[in-house]
């Protein structure tokens, strides 16, 4: 491994586009991953901008970023509070729109809250938190957050996180893997899908999905985190490049 | 309600001694009532006057051009980084509430160094921590560091600052006194800077934060007491509970509150609460303040004077506003949902004014009370042990006949061990900031524009571009050297800390220290004290690093005795362009690996087994003399390596320590990480010639100072030895990375390790103790 940091290497690795995207960044009361996904749309060459949890309008966003954090102190359980925030009837509305919506970590967990994605994340099983970098397999490639990783497709990318093990009853799962829902799951460094390689237990190895129409996605890594090499991975961006592909091809 | 009356049992309660009760009396020139003697109890204690250590910290050097706010002025020490940019950094100690309640007392010492930091105005960034426990085949220590772990990670990951790096060691000296050390970096502009001061008379004074309670009550008497079997049950009441969310919101709203300008002062309400944070603002604003308590948010009935004054809860800051400028905390305060009220004003008769209901409780001189505290000149006696320790020679043991065994022995010894147990809890990663993450010799961080608090809207340079900086930390200690010889080893604290920023990249900027002792009435200990500062003193100043301030922890003992004498040192520095960041882990095959200083201190009579962790593994022995500090050789090889490093052929720098050169050449195999269960290993030949007449274990294992390993490419193999010729640092080849086996060759003798072995017990030894 050469483990030269590839400082002058980080350009975006998607060529800017004519059109410059905009982001929306819901911001919550302890929402701490906030500032890390405007950082990770701009290295995109895009824009990306705060929403206050009490706004109950948008204005006129391309996608909306749910972040990671601890909204509402973690207070009763992860997400429950924040998922009655006035901002998060707006962004119903767009997911209902078909608008991409992109849940991570905290944001996962709200949109589970919410109804906008099946299942719930429970504590991690070994009742610890857990922050380490980790390796995601792509399912597939045929949603708006995948499709510029093919399927099998690992991305390096890091967790940080206490309840980030993802259940589903199998009537559910069932249904999940009908729809194509699965988008990510935790494998070792060689792909393989094994239980030494999952750091919370979730079922299946899941690490991500998305909802039965596909425009809305979460997932418990951090690719906002992992959009500079000098910051340990640039993986994040293959991500990111999906939705803007997405956007700039519907347009 | 009647007041008790102040009997000589009460005023022992309060851990004043009757010639201070005295000295009360000659301030006020009457008796105290119970609340006023509460206050004393409090601002008088060691943990907030620092009445047994002030004469010897004077000794620290505190100034450079780069220093800002110097040590002693404000609640942390601010350093320039360029560009108009600084960094406040501090550390501080929670080890007594640690000791009685794990979790709690680990998680509000992070909380009360993060606010101490953004109380100056600048933005928490970061935050790294030491921390010591007993041996732990104790279930009871293996409670202790569980808790503080999980304390850490809760307040720190729910806040949203990485925890990206530090320490953990393991002796049976802190048994029943863990030592809970936590570091907090933010960043700020120059302008940017808050006093905690409380000027303009007739300025309002609003409290913002969660309501007061009853936790916490007296926590920093309880802190300068020491601690006995009745500590945890009597005293759990003491350890205060925090709220990482509440002060998530309390920070975000201050730093926008700085950014409008209308504030005039800021305190957070840390040690003693509510009564430090009044009169020390007062204190150096040189003005009165006025405050009414029944203003003050409650969360218990019925609370005393007393209570909410001494009340250490958590979360809680004191804003002293402009006069007309009180709506923009009603509107900040309002929107991020935080309880506020206005609770004073500033007045210009210096005195702490204090009333309930309009009833005066508390009268009061401010700058007596905060800068007036007695100060002592403690006995210092050099203690009788030292007369056997020092005697120490290694003749006394045999050599090692087993190095293999040895190896794999202090690998797996928690001291020594992979820390990944505790730091894959610390959320590290938040904030896009870690450049080099834990498990390196220093912590790497990357400030950019959001690292800092936002600027006025009406600010010009508002939208300007904000330059990188790349940032190295370490915080290092060794109370075993310590013990064996205060002043070596209070050195020694500094120079490893340099020496880990160098192998980084990085020049120092500024250092903190937290100085955890025993009971300073103690002329033995006061001595370990007075020497360990003279040894940081001396070292701080040759590496131009000043103090930028730090915490003072005494009493740290139970009937069983004292903890080891034990400085921990926090060292920041600056790394000029990011292709200079160097991490401690072999690259690549085929890269030569050099070893740089001595291989043994020639001038050292143990021979680096002084005092070092083979001694006491392998031989159940803290005795000998601590390997020495030779200044000048350190600064002069931190310096060449910072050349190398600049010239772009050093692919991995890992300096000597705890286990000596073989455990540091082991972990340059083993210790890079791709990520989950997928380790980044890399053997290495090593041929360690020319060593004739050492002996075994010291050339393997001992301590001795000034070295580093480097690797660099083979092309480079030859600039880099001519150059440490020319600059006179002991240079040699002792051998090439690639494999997987570390192999020690030592005259005829080889010895073997595959890296899977050595990396399963170093990386996994923790976890088999705490998860089995």
């Amino acid at each position: 491994m050469t483990d030269t940091l590839q400082v002058s290497n980080d350009s975006p690795s998607h060529k800017s586009s004519s059109k410059q995207l905009q982001f929306g960044v819901v911001q919550f009361p302890g929402s701490n991953s906030d500032q890390d996904c405007i950082h990770a749309v701009e290295t995109m060459g895009h824009r990306a901008g705060y929403l206050w949890h009490k706004e109950t309008q948008l204005g006129n966003l391309d996608a909306i970023l749910v972040p990671g954090g601890f909204s509402y102190g973690d207070y009763l359980r992860a997400g429950a509070i924040a998922r009655l925030s006035p901002v998060m009837k707006a962004v119903a509305d767009f997911a209902e729109n078909g608008g991409l919506v992109l849940g991570i970590c905290n944001g996962f967990q709200i949109l589970c809250e919410a109804g906008l994605l099946p299942g719930a994340l429970i504590r991690n099983r070994s009742l610890q938190f857990r922050s380490e970098f980790v390796h995601l397999r792509v399912v597939h490639d045929q949603s708006p957050f995948t499709s510029q990783t093919p399927e099998g497709t690992l991305l390096r990318v890091p967790i940080a996180h206490g309840e980030g093990c993802y259940f589903a009853d199998q009537e559910t799962l069932q249904e999940m893997k009908a729809n194509r829902q699965i988008l990510w799951q935790y494998a070792t460094a060689d792909g393989a899908l094994e239980d030494h390689a999952n750091p919370n237990g979730s079922v299946e190895h899941i690490a991500g999905i998305c909802s039965k129409h596909g425009n809305v996605a979460g997932l418990m890594p951090h690719p906002e985190r992992a959009c500079q090499n000098l910051i340990g991975s640039q993986d994040g961006q293959r991500l990111f490049s999906g939705i803007v592909d997405h956007l700039t091809q519907s347009s | 309600m009647p007041e008790s009356p102040i009997t000589p049992a009460l005023i022992q309660q309060h851990n004043l001694t009757p010639e201070e009760y005295q000295l009360i009396l000659e301030q006020l020139g009457r008796e105290p009532n119970l609340t006023e003697l509460g206050i004393f109890s409090v601002m008088w204690s060691e943990h907030c006057s620092y009445k047994n250590t002030r004469p010897l910290l004077k000794g620290f050097p505190t100034r450079t051009p780069r220093v800002l706010v110097p040590a002693g002025e404000e609640n942390a020490g601010v350093i320039d980084i360029g560009d108009g940019l600084a960094v406040a950094f501090k550390i501080e100690s929670h080890n007594h509430p640690s000791a009685v309640e794990p979790f709690q007392g680990a998680a509000t010492g992070v909380g009360g160094i993060i606010r101490d930091i953004f109380t100056m105005g600048a933005r928490p960034v970061c935050a790294i921590n030491s921390l010591r426990f007993g041996n732990l085949d104790s279930a009871e220590v293996r409670r202790l560091f569980r808790g503080v772990v999980a304390g850490i990670g809760h307040y720190g990951n729910c806040f949203g600052i990485p925890t990206v790096a530090g320490e953990v060691f393991f002796d049976e000296s802190y048994e029943g006194n863990p030592l809970v050390n936590a570091f907090c970096l933010g960043v700020l502009r120059h302008e940017q800077i808050a006093r905690g001061a409380a000027k303009g008379i007739g300025n309002p004074v609003f409290y913002v934060g969660p309501a007061t309670g009853r936790d916490g009550l007296a926590g920093a008497a309880f802190a300068s007491q020491d601690l006995t079997e009745e500590s945890a049950s009597q005293q759990r009441g003491a350890v205060q509970v925090g709220d990482p969310f509440m002060e998530k919101l309390c920070m975000e709203a201050c730093l926008e509150l700085l950014a409008t300008g209308a504030v005039a002062g800021i305190q957070d309400m840390g040690a003693a609460g509510l009564t430090c944070s009044t009169c020390e603002t007062a204190a150096r604003g040189g003005t009165g303040i006025e405050i009414e308590l029944n203003k003050v948010p409650q969360r218990a009935p019925d609370m005393t004077p007393y209570e909410i004054m001494l009340s250490e809860s958590q979360e809680r800051m004191l804003i002293i506003v402009h006069k007309g400028r009180e709506d923009e905390v009603k509107r900040i305060f309002d929107k991020w949902d935080l309880p506020w009220s206005e609770i004073g004003m500033v007045a210009d008769h210096g005195r702490m004014i204090v009333r309930n209901h309009g009833i005066t409780v508390a009268d009061l001189p401010a700058a007596k009370l905060a800068d007036e505290a007695p100060i002592y000149h403690r006995e210092a006696v050099q203690p009788a042990y030292l007369e056997t320790t020092r005697q120490w020679r290694p003749d006394q043991i045999h050599d090692t006949q087993d190095p293999e065994s040895d190896l794999m022995a202090l690998l797996q010894s928690p001291s020594i061990a992979s820390k990944n147990w505790v730091f894959r809890q610390y959320d590290y990663t938040v904030r896009n900031g870690t450049v080099v993450k834990p498990g390196s010799d220093a912590a790497v961080i990357r400030i950019k524009k959001d690292s800092l608090p936002d600027l006025p809207e009406d600010a010009p340079n508002r939208h300007a571009e904000v330059p990188e900086k790349f940032l190295a930390m370490s915080v290092d200690g060794n109370g075993s050297y310590v013990y064996l010889d205060p002043y070596e080893g209070g050195k020694s604290a500094v120079v490893e800390a340099a020496r880990n920023l160098a192998c980084s990249g990085a020049v120092p900027l500024g250092t903190t220290d937290n100085l955890n002792f025993g009971n300073p009435h103690h002329p033995e200990l006061f001595w370990q004290l007075k020497e360990a500062v003279r040894g940081l003193a001396d070292a701080c100043t040759h590496f131009e690093a000043p103090v930028t301030g730090g915490n003072v922890s005494l009493y740290n003992q139970n009937p069983r005795g004292a903890i080891d004498p034990t400085p921990t040192v926090a060292m920041v520095g600056l790394i000029e362009k990011p292709e200079h960041i160097t991490t401690q882990w072999f690259k690549d095959a085929e890269d030569v690996i050099i070893l740089l200083g001595e291989a043994v201190d020639a001038q050292d009579a143990c021979q680096g087994l002084g005092g070092s962790a083979y001694l006491k593994l392998k031989h159940g022995l803290k005795t000998g003399l601590p390997p020495r500090c030779h200044l000048d050789r350190e600064k002069s090889l931190h310096g060449a390596l910072r050349g190398w490093i600049a010239q772009g052929i050093v692919k991995s720098a890992h300096d000597c320590s705890e286990g000596g050169l073989a455990v540091a050449l082991a972990e340059c195999c083993i210790s890079g990480e791709k990520a989950r269960h997928d380790p980044h290993l890399i053997g290495a030949t090593i041929n360690l010639m020319g060593q004739e007449g050492l002996r075994l274990d010291s050339l393997l294992f001992g301590e001795s100072q000034g070295r580093i390993i480097l690797t660099v490419p083979q092309a480079f193999q030859g600039k880099c030895l001519e150059q440490a010729k020319i600059l006179g640092i002991p240079a040699q080849v002792i051998g090439t990375t690639g494999g997987d086996h570390l192999s020690i060759q030592v005259q005829d003798k080889s010895y073997r390790w595959s890296v899977g072995q050595l990396h399963d017990g170093w990386f996994n030894s923790i976890h088999r103790i705490m998860d089995a």
